[in-house]
């Protein structure tokens, strides 16, 4: 749907089946980043000439626009980010840091990427709190009953991805939220997947902190959302002190930091990034979330009707709910089949998907995975197909 | 060296690479190297007599390039003199990376000598040739 809206997609042939990584970009993203460097190239929160308002009302607009796109109470719970990542290493080492005590339980699971499962190795290593992994089921996904399992009365943080990168199955977050507001046991979640592809209410599912990033959701790369509940955002010590976070300083040490959400935001901020990501807000919110998660499945479901005709392909994750199809060439590393379908201009992503520990739950430690978004079609799906039907000259067409 | 040729070389040397499967005999230096990419990972060992390369072993999981040239790569180094075998690993790095190299030196794995036109392929082509660098690195 909308392919005319992507530029990308209409200069040139490529079938980009990598939307897990990164998406393309809408026309009006683009016009809205070029708009600020071209018409009102200001620093936010210097309201004293014209253009500087501008940009001062249009990037506190985006953090409205954030908070009602993820049902957030106040808009001060929206801190903007360079992405994901830095989302959950400020709530790993500005709050957990400070909250958890030796001993404490964390709990995650196998299939998180990267960024969800590091900075808590480097806290327990730190800080002694324990990381448990909760066992996946036969389909590498988590299930409730798993979950509640692993709940000891030491649990104090469930820490997930809404929807994982590896494996692509949508976890159950409104049901685990309400397990952790009844054990009072905090709850990370990890948007990066399913923002812009699912909707999400922070309060209805209890979400004691969210993390995501613009880029997978159609906004530029570099910007991106922490957010969290106030009054445990209130007490995230900030990682940076300078500009734009304190009220005022003197040369005595006495001084006094801004409230939310200046106080973790110090320095010039990604502006051109936060307006970008206002833009495909707008443009998501238009369509509607529930349209294009129907839309994807649709895509997924058809991709893996259609694989599982062809000899040798090997489908890991064929029944879970989102976008996401990770396969195989049977005997052939992923990296070689992504080169093979790379010369079909098809573009998927081979290896671990930075969830390197996942390999210890699907028993394969590479495979390739194609992700599909709005602008993807059936028609690019035969194509894949198609070229994967040829696979008995993958050595010659790659070596 | 024509095409089809060195296909053919290529892809028997990953079909049926040459001393697959590590050896727990004494005396071996072993390294693991992984293509930053994030996917090949292989395992490299090596025994070494008075300065000369005797065996090199590998196992490991990695792409048709990185298993392939672990494969001719072992078959050139054997016999080797620590020497011989540095000169060989700079003139294929050279290769690799579409400088001006030594062919004479290569034997068989010129048949990458067309890898330089690929960069994402280049370092599953020097893959195992780092490890063979660390090796000699850690026996000084």
């Amino acid at each position: 749907m909308n392919r005319e809206d992507f530029e990308m997609l209409n200069n040139s042939n490529v079938i980009y089946f990598d939307n897990g990584a990164t998406t393309l970009k809408p026309k009006c993203v683009v016009k809205e980043v070029v708009d600020y460097y071209t018409k009102y190239t200001a620093n936010a929160h210097r309201g004293d000439y014209t253009i500087s308002q501008i940009v001062d009302e249009k990037y506190e607009k985006v953090r409205d626009k954030i908070k009602d796109f993820i049902g957030a109470t106040r808009r001060d719970e929206i801190i903007y980010t360079k992405g994901t990542t830095e989302s959950i290493n400020t709530i790993v080492f500005g709050f957990m840091k400070n909250y958890l005590k030796p001993n404490d339980e964390v709990l995650i699971t196998k299939s998180e990427h990267a960024s969800n499962i590091l900075p808590w190795i480097e806290l327990s290593k730190r800080l002694g709190v324990i990381v448990k992994y909760i066992p996946l089921n036969n389909e590498h996904e988590l299930t409730v009953d798993n979950l509640l399992r692993s709940i000891t009365s030491k649990t104090k943080v469930i820490s997930l991805a809404h929807i994982t990168n590896a494996v692509g199955d949508i976890r159950p977050i409104e049901e685990i939220g309400k397990i952790c507001k009844d054990k009072n046991i905090l709850f990370v979640v990890d948007a990066a997947q399913s923002i812009g592809h699912l909707p999400i209410d922070v309060q209805k599912n209890n979400i004691s902190f969210l993390a995501f990033s613009a880029h997978k959701m159609l906004g530029p790369t570099g910007i991106g959302v922490l957010y969290g509940k106030y009054d445990l955002l209130n007490k995230l010590v900030p990682n940076e002190y300078g500009g734009g976070m304190n009220s005022y300083f003197e040369s005595s040490g006495e001084l006094e930091y801004k409230p939310l959400p200046e106080r973790l935001e110090a320095g010039t901020q990604n502006i051109a990034g936060v307006l970008g990501m206002g833009a495909a807000i707008d443009y998501l919110s238009n369509i509607g979330l529930e349209n294009i998660h129907k839309y994807e499945l649709e895509l997924k479901e058809y991709a893996v009707k259609e694989l599982l005709k062809i000899p040798n392909i090997k489908i890991y994750n064929q029944n879970s709910k989102s976008g996401i199809v990770i396969f195989n060439i049977d005997k052939i590393f992923s990296q070689d089949t992504a080169v093979f379908l790379n010369h079909f201009n098809i573009c998927v992503r081979a290896g671990n998907h930075c969830a390197k520990i996942v390999k210890d739950e699907i028993n394969v430690s590479n495979t390739c995975r194609a992700s599909f978004y709005l602008y993807n079609t059936k028609e690019e799906i035969d194509q894949l197909i198609n070229a994967l039907k040829q696979q008995d000259k993958i050595f010659e067409i790659i070596l | 060296m024509d095409e089809k040729l060195k296909r053919d070389i290529i892809l028997e040397n990953y079909q049926n690479p040459v001393n697959k499967g590590l050896t727990n005999s004494s005396g071996y230096v072993k390294i693991n190297t992984r293509n930053s990419s994030c996917v090949d990972n292989i395992d490299v060992m090596a025994k070494l007599e008075n300065g000369v390369f005797i065996d090199i072993r590998f196992d490991g999981e990695a792409c048709a390039i990185s298993t392939s040239a672990t494969s001719i790569m072992i078959k050139t180094l054997i016999g080797k003199t620590v020497d011989e075998v540095k000169n060989i690993v700079d003139n294929y790095e050279k290769m690799i990376n579409g400088e001006k190299y030594d062919a004479d030196v290569l034997g068989q794995l010129v048949v990458y000598n067309t890898v330089a036109k690929q960069p994402s392929r280049k370092k599953c082509a020097f893959l195992p040739f780092e490890a063979i660098r660390q090796i000699i690195k850690d026996i000084g």
